[in-house]
């Protein structure tokens, strides 16, 4: 198992690597150099040119990726000219606020789509299974924002027991304590998380009820109430394990939607303001740690699935 | 190609698996078979056709002016002259949906089909050529995997403004690694199979082993992933008109539609925002009915191989 995790760990740091280099080309060509934000647009290109040199902007574009990693390594992300701020002081700012708007959705989701494919799957094509089959498949269809929308008109408007704006507070454990504000938003990003999370609980626990030993459980007089907490929950559960880690970064992207929705002042809002300011520095720091998350939830994924099942941990 | 005449066609037996199918029955026609009877397939399908006509067809027939802003008209509620009312801008809601409805599925369907053409090359190159090639080949898939798709995509849209083909060659060119993975998949199987070996003894070139021979036998885990693919690319664009990136005007598409009557939400104006709403999720729906229709049913072309 040791062997099987060092590999699975070797093979995420190259694939992060090479998204790292990748991302970074790919923002490199389309912006080479904030001389321009910072010295202004009617800067000679003498000028330009000595900013650059200065700032070591002229350097080839190996050297200046392998710097830029350095310089993540150490903790610094680059300036930003439009806010006049580190990108690390912004990151620092509103990383809390979007943990937890991306956490408890995750958790909410996840107390809701577990049970709820169970009971699919137990209940199966009954009214309440087509009920909620229907809903998923279209919640699934749907974007965030309409459903944003839908559940503002609804819960805000029609009738005002929520407020369509999101927390403003600075202080994380305002926000945490703030409901009225918060619910709709968080409830925005786990429904659409349940919509996928409990289609694949359904079928995961069908699976798991056609095995035999479920059969052997029932055969045996097993109350049915034991069967489904001893054996069906705990092995229909496994596939949520890779599903949790699979969508982090599917949260994050969530995330960019309901806080430009509900102008939630988290790093997808940040994101938001650094495409319309253009604002370079944010949108590479931004969109490597999307990457990041996308590497890690995958490797949290396979890990937590190795400890959580003794068929693979033991293989 | 010769096709089994008509009378031996209908006298094979119908049997749903197994039994004695004939020679004649191609597993295609079983699929096609499997799908028509498949209802959530055929409402799907007829939700898809239904918007292409609407988007397209419905031009012709319900005309509006979508070029000139008329700020007199702005606002109205539905009524015989708006069917849908009018937007902010005093466009016709409906005439406006319609050319929405173009721009995501010439946008969803060209997007799948870069995807495909890319994902489709790079699964089957590198499943025929194995060894180091293929570990190469598909790391760099792992690579475009964890790249942030829509941040990338909205970065793209900032830099190089939005409009049909700059999107769908974006959207397109991060989102062909699941179709190379699953050609992949495919190739590595039917590589050993006794056609290759047939085709390579005669002196086949690779290319030509790929495009007459692999391709064409991989075409089913293809065509179901076309569906999801034109799913997610509208969805995509959804997601980057509301976020304002999206198409310039003239042109417009639905996400743009919808954050343009967002802003008249607590006024009441429902027609701005429901009916686009609805626009989108139907369409994508009707493409993930027929998505899960069609992997059905090639489950059931594979089954008989």
């Amino acid at each position: 198992m040791i062997a099987y995790l060092l590999r699975r760990l070797g093979t995420s740091i190259v694939v992060l690597i090479g998204v790292s280099i990748f991302i970074f080309l790919l923002l490199h060509a389309i912006y080479p150099s904030p001389a321009r934000d910072v010295l202004g647009l009617g800067a000679k290109p003498v000028a330009v040119a000595a900013w650059n040199k200065d700032n070591g902007y002229d350097d080839p574009v190996v050297v200046q990726y392998l710097r830029y990693m350095n310089q993540l390594l150490h903790g610094n992300l680059g300036y930003s000219y439009a806010e006049n701020q580190t990108v690390v002081a912004l990151f620092r700012e509103r990383v809390a606020r979007s943990a937890y708007l991306s956490g408890i959705s995750l958790v909410i989701a996840v107390l809701i789509a577990l049970p709820l494919g169970i009971f699919q799957a137990v209940k199966r094509n009954s009214i309440g299974d087509n009920v909620a089959t229907s809903a998923a498949f279209i919640l699934y269809s749907m974007p965030s924002f309409f459903l944003g929308l839908i559940l503002i008109q609804v819960l805000a408007i029609s009738f005002p027991i929520f407020s369509f704006e999101a927390s403003q507070s600075l202080n994380v454990f305002v926000v945490m304590g703030d409901w009225n504000a918060m619910t709709l938003p968080i409830l925005t990003l786990a429904l659409i998380t349940v919509a996928s999370f409990s289609r694949y609980m359904r079928s995961s626990s069908m699976d798991v009820l056609a095995q035999d030993y479920i059969k052997v459980s029932r055969a045996k007089g097993l109350p049915e109430r034991l069967v489904l907490w001893r054996h069906l929950v705990r092995n229909a559960s496994l596939p949520m394990v890779t599903l949790i880690g699979l969508s982090l970064p599917a949260l994050l992207a969530g995330n960019l939607i309901t806080e430009q929705l509900f102008n939630f002042q988290g790093l997808g809002l940040l994101f938001f303001e650094s495409l319309q300011k253009v604002d370079y520095p944010v949108m590479l720091a931004y969109t490597l740690a999307g990457a990041l998350l996308v590497v890690v939830g995958n490797l949290i994924a396979d890990i937590a699935l190795t400890i959580a099942d003794p068929r693979i941990r033991l293989a | 190609m010769t096709m089994p005449p008509a009378d031996v066609e209908r006298a094979a037996p119908l049997g749903p698996e197994g039994g004695n199918l004939g020679t004649v029955q191609s597993g295609w026609r079983l699929a096609l078979r499997e799908f028509v009877s498949n209802r959530l397939a055929v409402i799907g399908f007829a939700m898809l056709i239904f918007f292409v006509l609407f988007s397209f067809v419905g031009p012709l027939i319900y005309h509006t002016d979508q070029l000139d802003t008329n700020l007199t008209l702005a606002n109205l509620p539905p009524s015989g002259a708006h069917l849908l009312g009018t937007d902010g801008d005093g466009f016709d809601e409906l005439g406006r949906m319609m050319k929405g409805g173009q721009a995501a599925l010439e946008i969803g369907f060209f997007a799948a089909a870069v995807a495909i053409v890319i994902g489709a090359l790079w699964g089957a190159v590198s499943g025929l050529a194995g060894g180091i090639v293929d570990s190469v080949m598909m790391r760099v898939v792992d690579v475009f995997l964890s790249v942030p798709f829509l941040f990338v995509v909205l970065i793209l849209a900032v830099k190089f403004g939005a409009s049909v083909l700059s999107l769908s060659l974006v959207i397109g060119f991060f989102a062909w690694q699941v179709p190379a993975r699953l050609v992949r998949g495919e190739v590595l199987t039917l590589r050993e199979r006794d056609f290759v070996l047939a085709a390579r003894t005669a002196g086949a070139t690779p290319w030509r082993l790929i495009s007459r021979h692999l391709l064409p036998n991989a075409l089913g885990v293809v065509i179901v992933n076309v569906t999801f693919q034109v799913a997610d690319a509208i969805l995509a664009v959804s997601y980057v008109g509301f976020l304002g990136f999206g198409l310039h005007f003239p042109n417009v598409d639905w996400g743009d539609q919808l954050s343009g009557g967002a802003e008249y939400l607590q006024d009441g104006y429902w027609w701005l925002i429901y009916p686009v709403g609805a626009c989108i999720v139907l369409t994508v729906m009707a493409l993930n009915f027929i998505g899960d229709a069609l992997r059905d049913s090639m489950d059931v072309r594979l089954r008989r191989r």
